[in-house]
């Protein structure tokens, strides 16, 4: 049966540029979860990675709005969304959700780095020294009460910045699970799909940068971290997995008008992206591989480059997610009747190059933040003494 | 910090609260209100006083020529290829009613007059039939809900317009129109779709596409009007919208429309 489009979709509207851009705010959300796993819930053995975690998320959430920018048509009414909104788009509530978990990020940042920042004033080097007082927008209180102050406040926007971290990525996936126009993607589980995807494309984010980071540093891993990581990241991918196959086995079973089409879609089109590296190489995989090494007996090493190897599996799947929905999203014919052809093209608008060239961007800043601060010397006494007030659920590298 | 409070000052603090919460959810209610504004919008209301526009495309009369699609584009400065259109028409050729075969096409339009109709189908054909698109115009329209700055919205008598000042080309109602009615206008970058004329029916004209149909497939009419022709129609005809199950309430109603047109 030869297939059908209505004339107007043979413009695919969201490119490359949209798929990036809940990658990158998923981003954001994972690393920022595990920066409070440690601040709030007191998960020390996460230590080592929580201040360098902050950075990450303020590195990608950064460029998160770019993409959007870049993608519109007309760039210079961006601020229209925040000057006068519709509110019942959801769309509109981007720059506000978006400022506001900016400010909790950069104020937590600060926090935590403060200490840092106020001793780098005494350095020796000019240019550090002005950066630094500049960091420190002056205050350089550093006395007992001070830091204690400093604590509760990273304890308090560590908090506040949970419920905002989901509410960023939730609400990416209200974008998409709200058009109901579309069949692939109206989903009321498309918010908690992106969501869980995020924490764990986040997770994985910071165990493969964590990775690299101590190979460059030349400093040993701290095993007890990554695998501690490891495990959650194991544990989320399964949930993960759980909610996007019970969505497409739902569809499948419910077999409603759309599911011809949409069938058509994820096996035929997108088999490879969506059933090969989505599920298969961006799950199962890396959740056996994951789960093998808590039952058998490796060497730290072999251990350590085979978690590397899965969370470096679990982006690239978390990447074929977001390319999945955004993309096959648009494959799919309204009428129902066809499902197109998408390949970006290399340069220009919406192009590999751009979306490449935004992908590398927060890792230099990343790279330039910790530079300026470094993430990875061990905190004066972590909020430990904060974090004992609550419960413990780890039960600390001593086990 | 000492934490303790008086009983004085608790009774004090606490009939502060008593008496302030209701000042403070009045007014609060007030802003959601406001927030909620443009909800307005997407909700159908109607004045009396106002013109109740309607269409009507009669699919049993529609011939395919395409008259419409070229009259709308050269009235709109809709661009020329093939890909952006405000209204475009549509070849369903039916085999047998197990396998509704459906093959459409849209007219190309090319401004020499001559049209490009593919004619490559060799089975059994049941029957043929054309089925005429355009913007239904839907009473709870996606796109007017969608838009982030409300540069698209529906008019007082239920017209959805874009403004093209405010457009930012985010393309969210593109992907929020069921229908595939939207599309960026590739030289301005903001999105563009059919105003069934608007600039025409508010000084009393026909939209463009109405006006050149030569069958008179197409009928528009205010349902104000006594006189119009809608009323007859509405009263002998069994008339259908497209995709009812979405809930857009259109307002382009179907003569004839077959089942798996969509």
């Amino acid at each position: 049966m030869p297939e059908f489009f209505y004339p107007n979709e043979a413009v695919l509207e969201w490119d490359s540029l949209i798929v990036i851009y809940p990658y990158i705010t998923g981003l954001v959300a994972g690393a920022f979860i595990v920066s409070s796993l440690y601040h709030v819930f007191g998960l020390t053995r996460l230590q080592p990675v929580a201040r360098f975690s902050l950075l990450v998320s303020l590195a990608f959430l950064l460029v998160c709005p770019l993409p959007l920018l870049l993608h519109l048509g007309r760039p210079e009414r961006a601020l229209e969304m925040f000057l006068r909104p519709n509110l019942l788009s959801a769309m509109s509530g981007f720059g506000y959700i978006w400022l506001t978990y900016l400010l909790i990020v950069v104020a937590e940042t600060w926090l935590v780095f403060r200490a840092d920042i106020v001793r780098g004033i005494e350095s020796s080097s000019q240019l550090r020294r002005t950066v630094y007082s500049l960091l420190s927008l002056g205050i350089r209180d550093l006395s007992e009460t001070a830091l204690t102050g400093d604590k509760k406040l990273v304890r308090l926007f560590a908090l506040v910045g949970i419920p905002a971290a989901c509410l960023l990525h939730g609400y990416v996936g209200f974008i998409f699970g709200a058009v109901k126009a579309n069949p692939w993607w109206s989903t009321p589980l498309m918010p908690i799909i992106f969501l869980v995807s995020a924490i764990v494309s986040g997770i994985a984010l910071l165990m493969a940068l964590y990775v690299v980071a101590m190979k460059i540093r030349r400093k040993p891993l701290d095993h007890d971290c990554l695998h501690f990581l490891a495990l959650w990241l194991g544990g989320l991918l399964t949930v993960a997995l759980a909610l996007e196959g019970l969505e497409v086995l739902t569809m499948y079973y419910e077999s409603e008008e759309s599911w011809g089409a949409i069938s058509e879609l994820i096996v035929g089109r997108l088999a490879i992206s969506y059933f090969g590296i989505q599920f298969l190489l961006g799950s199962i995989v890396p959740i056996l591989l994951l789960g093998s090494l808590e039952i058998t007996r490796v060497r730290e090493t072999v251990s350590a480059r085979l978690r590397f190897l899965a969370s470096i599996l679990v982006l690239v799947g978390v990447f074929a997610m977001r390319w999945n929905v955004v993309i096959g999203g648009q494959l799919l014919s309204k009428s129902l009747r066809g499902v197109g052809n998408y390949t970006p093209p290399l340069f220009g608008e919406g192009s590999v190059v751009m979306a490449g060239a935004l992908l590398l961007l927060p890792f230099l800043i990343l790279a330039v933040m910790s530079f300026t601060v470094s993430p990875w010397q061990p905190q004066t006494q972590p909020t430990v003494d904060l974090a004992d007030r609550w419960p413990r659920f780890s039960p600390g590298r001593s086990s | 910090m000492n934490t303790d409070i008086s009983r004085r000052e608790f009774i004090k603090f606490a009939g502060i609260g008593l008496l302030g919460a209701p000042v403070l959810m009045r007014g609060l209610s007030g802003v959601i209100e406001n927030a909620l504004g443009p909800w307005q919008a997407v909700q159908p209301q109607r004045s009396p006083a106002l013109p109740n526009w309607q269409f009507i495309v009669d699919i049993k009369k529609c011939i395919g020529c395409g008259q419409c699609v070229k009259a709308c584009k050269v009235e709109n400065d809709v661009p020329p290829e093939p890909q952006y259109n405000r209204t475009w028409i549509e070849r369903y050729s039916i085999d047998s009613l197990e396998e509704a075969r459906v093959e459409s096409y849209v007219p190309n339009i090319n401004f020499n007059g001559s049209q490009h109709l593919s004619n490559t189908h060799n089975g059994n054909i049941t029957k043929s039939f054309f089925v005429p698109k355009l913007c239904n115009q839907c009473q709870r329209p996606p796109c007017v809900q969608v838009c982030p700055v409300g540069a698209t919205y529906s008019t007082a008598e239920g017209i959805v317009l874009v403004n093209r000042k405010a457009c930012v080309g985010c393309r969210y109602c593109i992907q929020a129109c069921p229908y595939g009615a939207r599309f960026l206008d590739p030289r301005l970058r903001v999105a563009d779709k059919c105003t069934w004329c608007y600039h025409r029916i508010v000084r009393g004209l026909l939209p463009a596409c109405v006006e050149v149909c030569p069958t008179g497939a197409r009928v528009f009419g205010d349902l104000n009007d006594p006189e119009s022709p809608l009323h007859k129609i509405i009263a002998a005809e069994t008339l259908g919208v497209l995709k009812p199950d979405v809930g857009t309430e259109p307002k382009v109603y179907y003569i004839g429309l077959e089942r798996g047109v969509r």
